[in-house]
């Protein structure tokens, strides 16, 4: 619980932020994953710079689609109404983040930045088609959420990148639903599924998935998809989802010594069962 | 004041200090000049120590001194094993405050550094540079006894530290040859971290004036610990003064000495500044003591009518790198004879085979070895249900102790003091709805969710105890507890005891039982603990023995006082002493109530001493020294309620009912907090907690991400209930409370589990019992 010796500097503006944070600098922004791998020196930063004190980078707009800032933090997220009706996923999977004070002190940006494979926020970014939207000092870029998350622990973000915003499309006309099966110690997600219906009468014409947790990162889940898409969402099109997103998740498979894989495969076919009937219910 | 005090659910008088943030703990003491001490760790369970080269540490900024056990030398003994017990081959390798020449588990010290700053030194600890010859390394107890192990001390032949078996194992065999059932199980009673909210910490400061040094260290036995550094550092025992401030928590992880409290001493002594050390929270897992780590071979064996006959369980007790203070002590003493529980069991044999493992060394984790056996007891007893295709509830009927006031000698050797079983687990099954329930669940079960029920009886042994006992089993220290009741001319009251409290609320059902015994309120008494030089002498607070041991001393002492008054009371009143009535701390002429002293009036005057009763002594304070003739055995029923969710098998604790018997209880609020904590911990080793180490020795639980803690969320609202069986032989009747909870609920869930899964095939889980682990047997099971 000692780190290493670093310096920090406060950020007023974007640029400021960029200029200042040099080859071994990391940006701090809530501090809930960066400094508690710092007190364990499993990171040893030489410069902090604090990004939360830039109000351009932080803040919820809802003008056709929705953008929200880096540092917006999860509770800001899961209080707001125009999440709520743009992308009732998101305001749920961030509701579900950690703790209260996790959530008042995280930001979505540095959620997304840190990329741990059990976090909430990632898996409805990926599902609902998020843009996450970049600046580094040779300038601004946007990368779709799918290719943002690489791996574990793995992002597309470059050193010294900031990321400033991200924004999601309008999804109020879409059945919408993040469910998470908590990890008894951390309670971040063993699994956790989004899923996102665009319904034409009884029928399913649009189906979007994701699956975390169980995975080395969010992963899109074209099968499950399939399997719903142009369904009525009958027992046989659920069964037939369960199946599929078990092989649709089976190449990123992530676990931990007492939730091994397996288990966790087994149960994103349960948890989408659970998700469809949230999104529906 | 007229309300009764005794009984009364006050609120705990230490909360407002502990819920505010105000309260000093070790670390939060501050001393000018003061050194900060990082310790260099093993990352390895078990190598040879090459080399260590300090060279680059030693010449970081703020560093003072980096030391090995080389430079310390002979400066130090090594820290002393105080439980030996006999007739058991025990063997205590050394245990170097710093390792020598090898290093016996990950967290194994074998450097320190001593910086100004803490930062520094851990800086400097990371510069130090250590080449180890790895060796292989052996974490499972029983793996650990088996031929061709890896040796962990040489002088410690095939790993096993101790084999104690004082039973008669001629008549138990005949029993099991005799029985017409007999049950096995191989039980797992897996490795738990104590995790006290406050982690460890030390600090020393050596007066080389006066050649003193004072020790504030986390500690539950402030004389203990003066002893033992006394020992290890060659001070005089009255030039060591040990203070336990403010210490959060326990659980019995803050008994043994360990080498860090040695090491702060030894640097003080050596650089004449004070040295502080303070743990972090990965190091706690890492180097503070684990419970449990038990591989039971147990059977059980009964007769087709459902009478049980005999228990016997061969353990393999992980001791790890190292004998911890009372390590010894714990799979012994206090678990093979508690075989018996609250049953008429006739014949019991345990044999236990303490094994040095490459883990962090174990010693007493609440509970301490009564949780271990109440566990394999209740197990087994379910088995015998199961093949005798009996109701469990109705076994245990039919073998439980009948009621008895005082005195009932069981199989073990042990004299229960009293006990009144079937009355405490009918109120139980009547307050869980019993049969009820089993309708529910066959209704459940045809809708395709699984509910299960676990019922505990249980009885336990603490209040320890009789140093008699206490000896004669190898405990190297008596169990008696002194108290002094001071009471200040202005009638206030100062109450000193040897025990040393940490977040039981004993300072205020200490308090409840002086205000009871002598009138004050109890807003005018202060229990003061937790410092060798300004309190008597007494053993410390462990085995749920501050309430009974502590708690008798001060209702004695409160006595002598009171009788003092009353005859001070009757001079001053110019009446006969056996005119003078008491009531609510005043003393009265029998006829004349308008003619009163009152305890207030006494104490001034006895302290100022114009107008004493020939041959009275002036001052106004007793003490007492307090051996018990006896432990206690509170007991009680546990139920729990669950449901099992076979899709994810995840388990829901539904309904948690606990009639516990402790006696008449002083403080009811404090008695549910007890009761509260320890059913959670309990339960927790069912359902969650458990240390998990890669075969190589590595701890792959090391922080609460991966180990873990019970939520307030995974809990019901407990029902509470109790029945009130007085202690016979104790002052005020009471029995220890501290420990229960933790002893009753891990079967009890555990059992409740079991029985939810039985319709779906599954016999057998090792704890704790995982949504994973549940559905995976659910899936074997099936196929
Ligand atoms: C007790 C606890 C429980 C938690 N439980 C959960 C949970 O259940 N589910 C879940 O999803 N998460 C959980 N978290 C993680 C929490 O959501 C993250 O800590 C938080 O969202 C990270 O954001 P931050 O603002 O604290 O980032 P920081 O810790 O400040 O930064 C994290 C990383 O991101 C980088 N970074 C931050 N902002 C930016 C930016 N704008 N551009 C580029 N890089 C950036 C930093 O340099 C650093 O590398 C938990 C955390 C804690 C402490």
């Amino acid at each position: 619980m000692w780190p290493n010796e670093f310096d920090y500097a406060r950020a007023g503006s974007v640029d400021e932020a960029l200029s200042l944070i040099g080859d071994e600098g990391k940006f701090l922004a809530g501090g809930h994953s960066l400094l508690p791998v710092m007190k364990l020196r499993l990171a040893a930063p030489e410069q902090l710079v604090d990004i939360g004190g830039i109000d351009s980078l932080r803040g919820i707009s809802a003008d056709g689609g929705l953008t929200i800032g880096a540092t917006t933090t999860h509770a800001e997220i899961a209080a707001s109404a125009d999440v709520q009706a743009m992308c009732a996923g998101l305001a749920s999977a961030c509701g579900q983040v950690g703790d209260q004070a996790v959530r008042n002190f995280g930001t979505i940006g540095g959620n997304i930045a840190h990329a741990d494979p059990a976090s909430d926020p990632p898996t409805v970014l990926v599902a609902c088609g998020a843009t996450i939207h970049i600046q580094g000092a040779d300038g601004s870029r946007s990368v779709s959420a799918q290719d943002f998350f690489v791996d574990l622990f793995e992002t597309d973000l470059e050193d010294g990148e900031l990321i400033t915003s991200l924004s999601l499309p309008n999804c109020s006309d879409c059945q919408c639903a993040y469910v998470k099966f908590p990890h008894p110690a951390s309670r971040y997600a063993i699994v956790g599924v989004a899923v996102c219906l665009k319904m034409d009468g009884g029928t399913c014409a649009q189906a979007d998935i994701a699956v975390g947790g169980a995975t080395v990162k969010a992963v899109k889940c074209g099968g499950a998809e399939a399997a719903l898409t142009g369904s009525t969402l009958d027992d046989a099109a659920i069964s037939a989802a369960a199946e599929a997103v078990k092989a649709d998740i089976g190449d990123w498979l992530a676990g931990d010594i007492a939730y091994p894989e397996s288990y966790r495969q087994q149960m994103a076919g349960v948890f989408l069962r659970r998700a469809i009937a949230a999104a529906t219910g | 004041m007229s309300t009764r005090i005794f009984g009364s659910g006050i609120k705990r008088r230490e909360d407002p200090r502990l819920i505010t943030g105000e309260a000093r703990y070790t670390d939060d003491i501050k001393l000018p000049g003061v050194l900060h001490m990082a310790v260099v760790r093993s990352p390895y369970a078990h190598a040879n120590i090459v080399g260590i080269d300090s060279s680059a540490a030693e010449a970081m900024d703020g560093v003072v001194a980096v030391y090995t056990s080389e430079d310390i030398g002979d400066g130090l003994a090594g820290l002393p094993t105080a439980w030996l017990i006999p007739d058991s081959d025990l063997k205590t390798p050394e245990h170097p405050a710093l390792a020598k020449g090898k290093v016996r588990y990950v967290g194994d010290g074998v450097a320190i550094v001593l910086a100004d700053d803490r930062y520094r030194a851990q800086d400097a600890a990371d510069a130090v540079v250590v080449e180890y010859e790895e060796l292989p390394a052996v974490i499972d107890p029983e793996e650990a006894a088996a031929e061709g192990a890896p040796l962990i001390h040489d002088d410690v032949e095939g790993n096993i530290a101790f084999r104690w078996a004082p039973f008669d194992k001629e008549a138990s065999d005949a029993v099991f040859e005799a029985a017409d059932v007999v049950v096995s199980e191989r039980i797992l009673q897996q490795r738990l971290l104590p995790t006290a909210m406050e982690p460890r910490a030390a600090m020393a400061q050596y007066n080389p004036a006066t050649q003193e040094l004072t020790l504030w260290c986390t500690s539950q036995n402030p004389h203990i610990h003066r002893f033992i550094i006394s020992a290890v550092t060659g001070l005089n025992e009255n030039k060591v003064r040990v203070i336990a401030p403010e210490v959060g928590g326990g659980f019995g992880s803050k008994i043994p000495c360990y080498p860090d409290e040695a090491l702060v001493s030894w640097a003080s002594i050596k650089l004449g500044v004070p040295v502080k050390w303070t743990e972090t929270r990965s190091e706690n897992y890492l180097i503070t003591i684990h419970g449990r780590d038990h591989v039971q071979h147990v059977e059980m064996a009964a007769s087709n009518d459902g009478k049980l006959l005999g228990v016997r369980a061969t353990v393999y007790a992980g001791m790890g790198g190292y004998l911890s203070t009372a390590a010894p002590g714990i799979p012994t003493i206090l678990h093979g004879l508690l075989y018996v529980g609250p049953y008429t069991i006739d014949s019991i044999y345990c044999e236990s085979i303490g094994v040095m493992t490459n883990g962090t060394p174990t010693d007493a984790y609440r509970g301490a070895g009564r949780p271990e056996a109440t566990f394999l007891l209740e197990r087994m007893v379910d088995n015998v249900a199961r093949a005798l295709d009996m109701d469990p509830v109705e076994l245990r009927r039919k073998n439980l102790i009948p009621a008895f006031e005082d005195g009932y000698d069981v199989a073990a050797g042990l004299t229960y003091d009293s006990g009144d079983y079937p009355a405490a687990f009918e109120k139980a099954l009547d307050m869980a709805g019993y049969s009820d329930f089993r309708q529910a669940q066959a209704d459940a079960q045809a809708q395709g969710r699984y509910l299960g029920i676990g019922v505990t009886a249980y009885t336990e042994m603490c209040g320890l105890g009789p140093s008699q006992v206490a000896g004669a089993v190898g405990f190297q220290g008596g169990l008696w507890e002194s108290a002094t009741v001071r009471v200040t001319p202005t009638g206030k009251v100062q109450a000193l005891i040897g025990a040393s409290p940490h977040g039981q609320g004993s300072e205020t059902t200490l308090a409840q039982i002086i205000s009871e015994e002598l009138g004050f309120p109890v807003e005018d008494i202060e229990v003061v603990h937790g410092d060798t030089t300004e309190t008597p002498m007494g053993w410390g607070t462990y085995g749920s023995r501050t309430t009974p041991v502590t708690g008798a001393a001060l209702a004695h002492a409160s006595r002598k006082l009171k009788e003092k008054a009353r005859v001070l009371a009757a001079h001053l009143m110019e009446a006969n002493v056996d005119d003078i009535e008491y009531a609510d701390g005043n003393f009265s002429v029998k006829g004349s109530p308008d003619q009163a002293q009152s305890i207030q009036d006494v104490a001034l005057m006895a302290h100022l001493a114009w107008n004493m009763p020939e041959g009275m002594d002036p001052g106004f304070e007793e003490s007492q020294f307090y051996d018990p003739p006896n432990f206690v055995y509170p007991f009680g029923t546990h139920i729990a309620i669950v449901e099992v969710d076979a899709e994810t098998g995840e388990i829901e604790l539904q309904r948690y009912i606990a009639v516990d018997d402790c006696g008449p209880q002083i403080n009811p609020e404090v008695v549910a907090g007890q009761i509260h904590g320890g059913v959670v911990q309990g339960a927790a080793q069912a359902l969650c907690e458990g240390v998990i180490y890669s075969d190589d020795g590595q701890l792959l639980t090391g922080t609460m991400q991966d180990y873990c803690m019970p939520k307030a969320d995974m809990f019901p609202n407990f029902e509470l209930g109790e029945t009130v069986t007085p202690s016979p032989h104790h002052p005020i009747g009471v029995k220890g409370v501290g420990e229960t909870g933790t002893i009753a609920s891990t079967p009890t869930v555990y059992n409740a589990v079991l029985d939810a899964l039985a319709p779906l095939g599954v016999e057998q889980l090792d704890m704790p019992l995982t949504s994973a682990k549940v559905w995976g047997a659910i899936q074997a099971a099936r196929s």
